[in-house]
């Protein structure tokens, strides 16, 4: 592992428990990570592992029932819902596995989204996007709605929502699992690119060990546990 | 990059995403509207009727005419005076002159029996014996169509609504009442007030016909100005003779018309209250929905980092733009169907048919906007708290 200053992410001591009536799940249990600068990790792991969870952990999207989460010194799990949201907005760019895009905006109006949230003017808001649609190649594409873009499409504009901001950190959950081998290659590709040329720290979770392959780190977790890890 | 936009910008941005998502749920969104326009339609309509009653029974009343009535009396029906009575309160002071005398009209008033136009069922129609002075006192009377009655002759002139509400009453014919046979010589108007719903004929000659002797049930009087009023009212009040009370005609018709028109605003609330309680569970049943076809979307927007405030306010506002369209609709709607509508009701306070036009002015209509909104706000804010209430990690994995 790097020099702590190098350090993006630092999970400590996480558990995270769910309530289903009188039951608790524990989901995570004591959990320690460290994600450095300009890391691609991937999180792999069976269902139910928890993979999922602390990635929304790490996102700002969740909180634990116990430890700390600390994204470039700040410690998330401490701030307060409104702003924790503007967190997210400043420093996170997510991926979903489902694309999550509005199927009533046109793709350049899905990656203004977040821009939304900052006070760039509109001449300003178009550059950006103009920018994050031509990294993922689909500057043609612009105008065209969800439902007129292919799967690999709506996920390359998914990426582009989330690099529009230019956040310090890309969180990726399942990017391939509802793509084909090409399309799923495609995006692969691009996030590796994403974390070569523009020094994106990226964490992936995913269940495919063809995706994992891309990443520089790959960490397994079992049962809310970490129980391997692999490095490239 | 780091400066949010303000939390108004915010509202705007996700409130026109939501408003965009309509057309994807055009079925329960038109449920919902049509639903707030049927209520918005019953509330106008029913208000309008008590409006349009009470403007009949109103609007007539000139501020410088007076009636006089037996003491105890709450209405004509249920005074009597005599004729040296009547004569004592035509000289008091402050009554208007006219070309032969004093501008007062003793007068006495008779329910008919007619059939109504539209069901056939039998009405009471106020039939009212005047003097000649009673076309001075009320001036906003004229005769649309024929002439006056002649003195002494049996002879009547109807109003304009009675002609339209009640069967017979023709120019040109004649109709039958107890034992005599009367001839429509004349149409009149009169603003549109309450002596439209009624039929006018000569005292001298209702009083036999009638059996009524020589007595009258009121004197209508035209004073020289409003403010003569006080004067008059004194000098009546306090003359020996006379046990009457005095009333300007305004106040008269005003407490006239108090039952029936807080009888109809009451009914017509509570109708419009019901049905708006079905069309809330309407509102509520289609943002519920509209927040449930949409919690991936919502919880994506969170994700992004918008608030959960603007989320809340942009279903409510979402749910109030549904209802302030059927609020308009239903607005529309009732203008068009009931606004100048014409029909007659029962007075019970007279006991006699009052003919009248619905109507819907601006104050209804506005009304009856503020309450759609209102049916929006409370049908949006339980499924607004929902969406804002929902967990984003949970809710960013529904299909």
């Amino acid at each position: 592992m790097s020099e702590n200053s190098e350090i993006l992410v630092h999970v400590k001591d996480v558990e995270k428990v769910f309530r289903r009536g009188s039951e608790e799940i524990h989901v995570l249990a004591g959990l320690d990570l460290e994600v450095p600068i300009g890391e691609f990790l991937a999180l792999m792991g069976p269902s139910g592992s928890g993979k999922t969870t602390l990635l929304n952990l790490i996102g700002g999207l969740d909180r634990p029932t116990r430890g700390s989460v600390v994204i470039q010194g700040e410690r998330i799990d401490q701030l307060s819902d409104r702003r924790l949201a503007g967190w997210r907005a400043r420093h996170v760019g997510l991926v979903f596995q489902l694309y999550n895009l509005l199927p009533v905006l046109t793709a350049e109006r899905n990656v203004d989204l977040p821009l939304l949230l900052t006070n760039l003017s509109k001449a300003d808001r178009r550059k950006h996007v103009e920018t994050a649609l031509s990294v993922v190649g689909l500057s043609h594409r612009a105008k065209h709605f969800p439902r007129q873009l292919s799967g690999g499409e709506q996920q390359r504009v998914g990426i582009a929502r989330a690099i529009v901001t230019d956040p310090t950190l890309l969180l990726c959950d399942e990017p391939t699992g509802d793509l084909d081998r090409k399309a799923g290659d495609e995006i692969l590709d691009l996030l590796q690119a994403l974390n070569r040329e523009h020094g994106k720290t990226i964490v992936m979770v995913t269940h495919d060990p063809h995706a994992s392959a891309r990443a520089t780190r790959t960490v397994h977790l079992t049962k809310g546990q970490l129980s391997s890890e692999a490095i490239a | 990059m780091t400066n949010p936009l303000n939390w108004f910008s915010q509202v705007v941005a996700v409130t026109g995403f939501s408003l965009q998502t309509i057309v994807n749920r055009k079925g329960s969104s038109a449920a919902t509207v049509i639903g707030i326009a049927g209520v918005v339609a019953v509330l106008v309509g029913v208000l309008s009727i008590a409006k349009g009653f009470r403007k009949a029974m109103t609007v007539s009343g000139s501020p410088n005419t007076a009636i006089v009535m037996r003491s105890g009396a709450d209405s004509e029906m249920m005074s009597g005076l005599s004729r040296d009575e009547t004569r004592v309160i035509a000289d008091a002071p402050g009554v208007a002159r006219a070309s032969g005398g004093p501008a007062a009209s003793a007068e006495l008033f008779v329910i008919i029996d007619l059939p109504k136009r539209s069901t056939g069922t039998d009405a009471n129609v106020p039939l009212r014996g005047v003097e000649p002075a009673a076309f001075d006192v009320r001036r906003e009377l004229k005769v649309v169509a024929g002439r006056k009655f002649e003195p002494g002759k049996n002879e009547i002139i109807i109003g304009q609504g009675a002609a339209i509400e009640f069967a017979g009453l023709d120019l040109g014919k004649t109709i039958r009442v107890g034992q005599n046979d009367w001839a429509i010589v004349g149409v009149f108007t009169a603003n549109g007030g309450i002596s439209e719903s009624e039929i006018w004929t000569d005292a001298a000659v209702l009083q036999p016909a009638y059996r009524r002797g020589d007595t009258y049930q009121s004197v209508y009087a035209r004073l020289t100005s409003p403010e003569a009023f006080d004067a008059f009212k004194n000098a009546l009040t306090t003359d020996p003779r006379l046990n009457v009370k005095v009333l300007r005609q305004a106040d008269y018709y005003a407490d006239q018309s108090t039952l029936v028109y807080n009888l109809i605003t009451g009914l017509g609330t509570l109708v419009a209250g019901l049905m708006g309680l079905g069309a809330l569970f309407g509102a509520l049943n289609t943002m519920y929905t509209a927040v449930s076809s949409r919690t991936r979307e919502i919880a994506t927007l969170r994700a992004l980092g918008f608030r959960a405030g603007p989320v809340v306010i942009s279903v409510i506002l979402e749910s109030i733009v549904l209802a302030i369209l059927g609020g308009m609709i239903g607005s529309v709607g009732a203008y068009l169907a009931f606004d100048g509508y014409r029909a007659a009701t029962i007075n019970f306070q007279s006991f006699s048919q009052v003919a009248f036009a619905f109507e819907v002015g601006p104050a209804l209509l506005i009304q009856g906007m503020v309450y759609a909104a209102l049916i929006g706000v409370i049908g949006g804010l339980f499924p607004a708290i929902r969406a804002a209430r929902l967990p984003i990690a949970t809710a960013l994995r529904e299909l």
